[in-house]
């Protein structure tokens, strides 16, 4: 992805280090979501009837439509870091601002998504919810905490690319010196890809 | 202005009496007193500030420790009633297995050691080291508003069984917040010690070069990294499900109380191994000093470190023989078990054929790594017992288990971290502890340690369950004992403190660099250390434990 291997071990800068830092942590951020991943093949294994008709309520369009605003966003916070290698700022910080709103549009459509789902009574500890069969209640348990906790994952990533836009403004990121904003693409990568598997699990398997 | 200069000029003097560079002790950076300390992103100060937390810690979970068993003198309630009891022995557990000895020895001479064992200046992240403290303050702090707020402090035990703990009406939000928080504390640090090992080696030091301290930290690093964040979203998912009713775990939710148990072990069992592995690293550097010779099988210890992180994440359940999982399940997870005492047994034995015809020198950090191969020795073989699954279903959640566990993690890690002490904080700050004093309090602790847990086999054999408040009067007998013991061991840990502590404060100051005659890196700078660790990074040769003993041979045919 990069030619920039600045490595002079013992000075303090090694993006090499830095990189290696940011995967180790994304590793341990897979096995957080590996844990409810785990706790949801369990439970599809063992309440299969119900998942496949809990499952067939969620709303494919307003999914599909996340999909395709999440992927998008993935390329225009690559294309950022392209910008930054050819030392064109000014398109970066676009890119990075493009990015975020894509972010914000993800999680507008998810608000309208889970309005939807508590005004039909559809929410954690509501009767409607906890009268229904036990592999229905888990199903939407998981799909609350899953897709929950992946959005504020979202929302940490478009704060954390804020941060790198105003580093950027403040040109503490630079052409030889991008590191930092390679990390937030990283990281935002990762929140994509856990979208993409939640979008199968919930929306598309039933 | 003023200030600045004088600060200059204060250092610019303490530089040319110690040579290149002061200590870092008397270091000066942007700021001065204690925020030096607080704000310091030096790895040794950060390893210091851990020391200090962690120990106090430590003290908590003593005193909770003392007051369980003088409980436990009577078969009926004597000094508290069972809620309290209840409580007492989950905090006890919550804090030293969580606070104490999952950090101690990767946070408090991990962080002073690691860097300098490898000739780096400092940790990978800096910043993000003293941000892992911050969040160990965090987590500990959110976990004693869990004991004083209304409600009371948690009741569970330390396992956190689901359905009780998300029924329970305890603070258990903020336990499982503090626990949470204390997890992420650790897998920054684990993080940041794979990118040291990885990245910030002195030139010349190969993978097979290293100190097998470094090793031992880079496994658990390994295991840090890779389990906690399982444990961090099992204990998430019960404050979820506790706030807002989502069906998880809870049965009447529909869900499942053993994948709780699964995913609890599935951390806490490898946690274990964090637990062990860099103890196991301490002891690997100490036998090789105090017998003067090359250890035995280095390239088997190291490996084996790595066997260990490997099996021990295969192996969780073996705590849940009891809960009826299927006999296939119960037979690979007894198997894989023996398996693991494996590797453990590899270092056991290259351990002791180092001390073999080496010239030991009897000082206070040997003694403790001494009793730390025989404690942890009876801590393994009577873990084997357990993991026969006949003889399990009879032990199960017996004193036995009770035993089995304080002779591993305190007959082990506490151990090693007691021999740590001895060994590198005369390093750390430059004085000398009392080493009469310190052996006299070896044998105390030593002698307290075996009177207070071995009746717990004999109790558990006999059947006496774990946790329990009341117990039948013809325990009584072995429960005295085990009391007494408590006493003893007290009053050698307090003596062996004070010692220390003592020493820190009027202690004989060292000038030599090498005090116990090491060869690994730490050894050949100054006591203690500068702020940068070394002037130049060396360039390494040799592997760690190059001894002269070993030479003999070559010399005596160069002498003919």
């Amino acid at each position: 992805m990069s030619t920039q291997e600045v490595a002079d071990i013992h000075v303090n800068r090694d993006d090499i280090r830095s990189r290696m830092g940011m995967w180790l942590f994304l590793f341990s951020e897979l096995l957080l979501f590996g844990g409810l991943f785990f706790m949801y093949s369990v439970y599809r294994f063992t309440h299969q009837q119900d998942f496949s008709i809990a499952s067939k309520e969620m709303n494919i369009f307003l999914g599909t439509l996340n999909t395709v605003i999440l992927l998008t966003s993935s390329l225009s916070m690559a294309l950022s870091i392209v910008a930054m290698q050819k030392g064109k700022r000014g398109l970066s910080i676009f890119y990075q601002i493009v990015t975020i709103l894509f972010g914000l549009s993800f999680m507008v459509n998810k608000v309208i998504e889970w309005s939807h789902e508590f005004n039909a009574g559809n929410f954690p500890g509501s009767e409607v919810l906890l009268s229904r069969p036990p592999g229905q209640i888990l199903y939407f348990g998981l799909y609350y905490s899953m897709v929950g906790l992946h959005g504020l994952h979202v929302l940490v990533g478009m704060s954390i690319i804020g941060f790198m836009t105003v580093f950027t403004i403040r040109k503490k990121i630079t052409k030889d010196n991008y590191v930092k904003l390679e990390a937030a693409g990283l990281y935002w990568h990762l929140v994509d890809i856990i979208w993409i598997f939640l979008y199968p699990l919930f929306y598309l398997i039933t | 202005m003023e200030k600045e200069v004088e600060i200059m000029s204060g250092e610019t003097l303490a530089a040319s009496n110690y040579g290149n560079e002061v200590s870092y002790l008397d270091y000066q950076g942007k700021h001065k007193g204690i925020l030096g300390w607080l704000l310091s992103t030096d790895h040794k100060k950060i390893g210091i500030l851990y020391l200090m937390t962690i120990i106090s810690f430590f003290a908590v979970g003593v005193t909770l420790g003392f007051l369980i068993r003088l409980e436990l003198l009577a078969p009926e309630g004597t000094i508290v009633g069972p809620q309290a009891y209840n409580e007492f022995f989950t905090l006890h557990g919550i804090i030293m297995i969580f606070l104490v000895v999952i950090p101690v020895i990767p946070a408090v001479f991990g962080n002073y050691f690691l860097p300098i064992m490898i000739g780096a200046k400092d940790v990978a992240f800096p910043r993000l080291n003293l941000l892992s403290w911050y969040l160990y303050i965090i987590g500990g702090t959110l976990l004693l508003l869990a004991v004083v707020l209304p409600g009371g402090a948690p009741d569970t035990g330390w396992t956190f069984y689901v359905p009780y703990s998300v029924r329970t009406g305890t603070n258990m939000i903020f336990t499982l917040s503090a626990l949470f928080i204390v997890g992420f504390s650790s897998i920054l640090t684990g993080i940041n010690f794979l990118s040291t090992i990885h990245r910030m080696r002195a030139p010349g030091m190969g993978w097979f070069k290293m100190p097998l301290f470094s090793w031992a930290l880079y496994a658990t690093s390994w295991i840090q990294v890779i389990v906690t964040p399982i444990v961090g979203i099992t204990l998430l998912m019960v404050i979820i499900e506790r706030v807002f009713h989502v069906g998880v775990f809870d049965p009447t939710l529909g869900g499942d109380p053993i994948l709780f148990e699964h995913m609890f072990w599935m951390y806490s069992h490898p946690a274990v191994y964090i637990i062990i592995v860099p103890s196991m690293g301490v002891i690997s550097e100490i036998i090789p000093v105090f017998s003067q010779r090359t250890i035995f099988g280095y390239k088997f210890i190291a490996c084996s470190s790595i066997g260990i992180a490997l099996f021990g994440s295969l192996v969780w359940a073996h705590h849940m023989f009891s809960t009826g999982i299927s006999d296939t399940a119960e037979f690979i997870f007894s198997l894989l078990t023996f398996l693991v005492a494996i590797p453990s047994a590899i270092k056991v034995f290259n351990w002791t054929a180092t001390l073999y015809k080496g010239s030991i020198k009897i000082e206070p950090p040997l003694l403790y790594a001494l009793a730390f191969i025989f404690l942890f020795s009876i801590g393994g073989l009577t873990g084997i017992i357990q993991g026969a699954l006949s003889v399990d279903i009879y032990l199960t959640k017996t004193y036995f288990i009770v035993g089995h566990i304080h002779y591993v993690v305190f007959g082990g890690t506490g151990f090693g971290l007691f021999a740590a002490l001895h060994y590198w904080l005369p390093k750390m700050f430059g004085r000398m502890y009392n080493k009469k004093v310190a052996k006299v309090a070896f044998w105390i602790v030593f002698i307290g340690f075996n009177v207070l847990y071995f009746p717990f086999f004999i109790l558990g054999w006999m059947g006496m369950p774990r946790r329990s408040y009341h117990y039948l009067p013809q325990f009584q007998v072995y429960h005295v004992v085990a009391t007494v013991g408590s006493w003893i061991m007290v009053i050698g840990i307090i003596i062996m403190l004070l010692n220390l502590l003592f020493s820190l404060i009027k202690g004989k100051r060292i000038v030599e660099d090498n005090i116990w005659g090491g060869e690994t890196l730490e050894w050949k700078i100054s006591t203690p250390p500068t702020f940068e660790n070394f002037e130049e990074i060396p360039q390494i040769v040799d592997g760690p434990y190059e001894y002269k003993q070993n030479q003999d041979a070559v010399l005596e045919e160069e002498v003919k």
